[in-house]
């Protein structure tokens, strides 16, 4: 900084005053949710409703919500969901891109046109639910994979990473006599490893986090997903949380309606944040690639 | 897109139907599940679309649309005529244009400090930490909204009461959940935006930064003379492909947040097909006015594109 003026220094200055704001507000609330459903509900009685730091940091709403059957059908329908539909979503979106990153392909226009029309034209919701009404998938796992498998704008990213790997490589395999199949599943998969992966990340965090296809299909309650669960939690008075069987006859042990509630939030939230920091930098890549190719 | 494989096509020699066929049979073979799952999945259901124009009985399964009763326009006059159409296209509209006044230029300013700041390490974590909320699901963004606005416990509230004021209700409340609803999808989306346009900054020269020291410039001379300009293609771009999005004003975030009380200033057109839809079981009715918005939208995406190309942008195909 030896260059610059005095304004200059105020602004860099400010700019890490700012920076560092908007740090503290992105984190405050999530830290104030984390720390909320460690409060115990005789530190609440005894010291008021906001608890900044608690004085003993108590884990039964935790205790609470893993001692329901509901959590863990939650956990594993969820997890269904996010493995089978990631594996099969990731099938599709390569076996689909692949050939339309082929420029001599006769018919590939059609097809992409096909293709771009379903993102800017939507059926609406009624015939959606009608559809998966009529292939009896109604309250089973696959409602929430089948309809969301391909999603045509990861797909066109997918393509994209197909077109700028050089097509010379291909040539050499194609005249050792490797067929497309041969080509794809030897050559061009294994150079794009790191794509993959970021797709991959894509389909897996919008199948955790995925809510409405619950709300739209699934009415049985052993195989509502995870995010489902955690909303009707934190929407809950506490005579319907008395129903879920999240809360007991002995009051002394009851943890509070709030504390349970940011228990929930932090429950169903913890496993992205585990692979968050990791995720992170594929995601970012995923962003620039598709912003200047798009 | 479709215009650049096109030239693209052209350019190499053209094979026959045959020909291709011949040489690409596994590719097409690739393609059948992909083609089948679009078929399926994207253009039967728009097949469905004609309960809009019937008197679809729900519970009637596929053979209600072959033997519904033609109504014709019905359901569209009777949207149009309802107190709703007004309010709904006006929430609609004013959340998402609120939305794209606040949280547009959000992204742009975060990216610009961004990239004045010269310490990487900080700058990196700053990164790190405001991309986090775009990895949140809605439900859970939204809960987190729900307890910090709560009135009993909630962050905000308290702070409102340690300053001797009233708390306040917010998300149960028409003057505040616009509001609410604004702050959210900034707190969601601003780190995440703003990658698009620090990509761009990336690409400028460092020497025009030197040269206009060297020239006595000032940091806003360099932000209105170096940055902005060097950003304003994809800055312009962005700003129509948001424009195409102007009726999605949200849904998931609007439904997990309002109520009856705020329906006043929270109801869109999403969330009325889907009460009129899965919970009224009105299935043509609400089919209706999710093809009347469809189409508005369709209208909105292709003319924003149009204009991305009139003014020199790509477009987004």
């Amino acid at each position: 900084m030896k260059n610059v003026g005095r304004s200059e220094k105020c602004f860099i200055i400010c700019a890490y005053i700012l920076l560092a704001l908007l740090a503290i507000v992105t984190i405050v609330p999530l830290i104030s949710v984390v720390i909320s459903s460690f409060v115990s509900s005789a530190e609440i009685a005894r010291r008021g409703q906001f608890i900044l730091w608690p004085e003993e940091w108590d884990v039964s709403s935790y205790a609470m919500l893993f001692r329901t059957d509901r959590l863990y059908s939650g956990y594993a329908n969820t997890l269904f969901v996010t493995i089978v539909g990631t594996a099969l979503s990731m099938m599709l979106t390569i076996l689909t891109a692949y050939p339309l990153s082929k420029k001599q392909l006769r018919g590939r226009s059609a097809l992409l046109g096909m293709v771009f029309f379903t993102m800017i034209f939507n059926a609406g919701m009624v015939p959606n639910y009608i559809l998966v009404k009529e292939l009896k998938l109604l309250n089973t796992r696959w409602a929430l994979v089948l309809p969301y498998l391909c999603n045509t704008w990861n797909m066109l990213l997918m393509r994209n990473f197909f077109y700028a790997i050089p097509d010379a490589l291909e040539e050499a395999a194609y005249l050792d006599g490797a067929n497309q199949f041969q080509i794809l599943l030897k050559i061009i998969l294994p150079v794009s490893l790191p794509s993959i992966a970021t797709i991959a990340m894509f389909y897996g965090v919008s199948f955790w986090n995925a809510w409405f296809p619950g709300v739209m299909y699934i009415t049985d309650t052993r195989l509502v997903p995870i995010q489902n669960i955690m909303r009707s939690i934190i929407i809950s008075a506490t005579g319907q949380l008395e129903d879920m069987g999240l809360m007991i006859d002995d009051v002394r042990q009851q943890p509070n309606a709030h504390t349970l509630k940011c228990a929930a939030v932090v429950v169903s939230t913890l496993p992205i944040l585990c692979v968050y920091p990791f995720i992170q930098k594929y995601f970012v890549k995923g962003v620039m690639v598709g912003s200047v190719k798009g | 897109m479709a215009r650049m494989a096109k030239s693209g096509a052209a350019a190499v020699s053209r094979l026959t139907w045959r020909r291709s066929f011949r040489k690409y049979w596994m590719l097409y073979c690739m393609l059948i599940p992909g083609v089948l799952w679009y078929l399926l999945f994207k253009y039967l259901p728009m097949g469905g679309i004609v309960i809009a124009f019937q008197k679809y009985p729900p519970f009637s399964g596929l053979q209600g649309i072959f033997n519904s009763k033609w109504v014709g326009l019905k359901n569209f006059e009777k949207f149009f005529k309802s107190v709703y159409a007004a309010r709904l296209i006006r929430n609609s509209l004013v959340i998402s244009l609120k939305k794209l006044v606040v949280c547009f230029p959000a992204s742009i300013i975060l990216a610009i400090l961004l990239n004045a700041i010269p310490g990487v390490r900080y700058k990196k974590t700053i990164q790190t930490v405001s991309y986090l909320p775009h990895f949140l699901s809605t439900v859970v963004v939204c809960s987190i909204v729900r307890t910090v606005t709560s009135t009993d416990g909630g962050i905000i509230n308290v702070i409102i009461k340690a300053f001797g004021g009233e708390p306040i209700f917010f998300i149960g409340s028409n003057d505040y959940f616009q509001s609410v609803l604004v702050v959210t999808e900034l707190w969601k989306t601003i780190g995440w935006n703003s990658i698009v346009y620090l990509a761009a900054m990336t690409g400028i020269d460092p020497e025009l930064y030197e040269a206009a020291t060297v020239d006595g410039a000032d940091w806003y001379h360099k932000i209105f003379h170096v940055t902005l300009p060097a950003i304003a293609p994809i800055v312009s771009l962005m700003f129509i492909l948001r424009c195409g999005e102007l009726l999605n004003a949200g849904f998931e975030q609007v439904f997990l947040l309002y109520s009856p009380s705020v329906y006043q200033t929270a109801d869109i057109i999403d969330t009325y097909v889907y009460r009129e839809g899965l919970v009224n079981l009105n299935y043509s009715y609400s089919t209706a006015v999710n093809l009347f918005k469809s189409v508005v939208a369709m209208v909105l995406v292709l003319g924003s594109n149009f204009f991305a190309k009139k003014l020199g942008q790509e477009g987004i195909w």
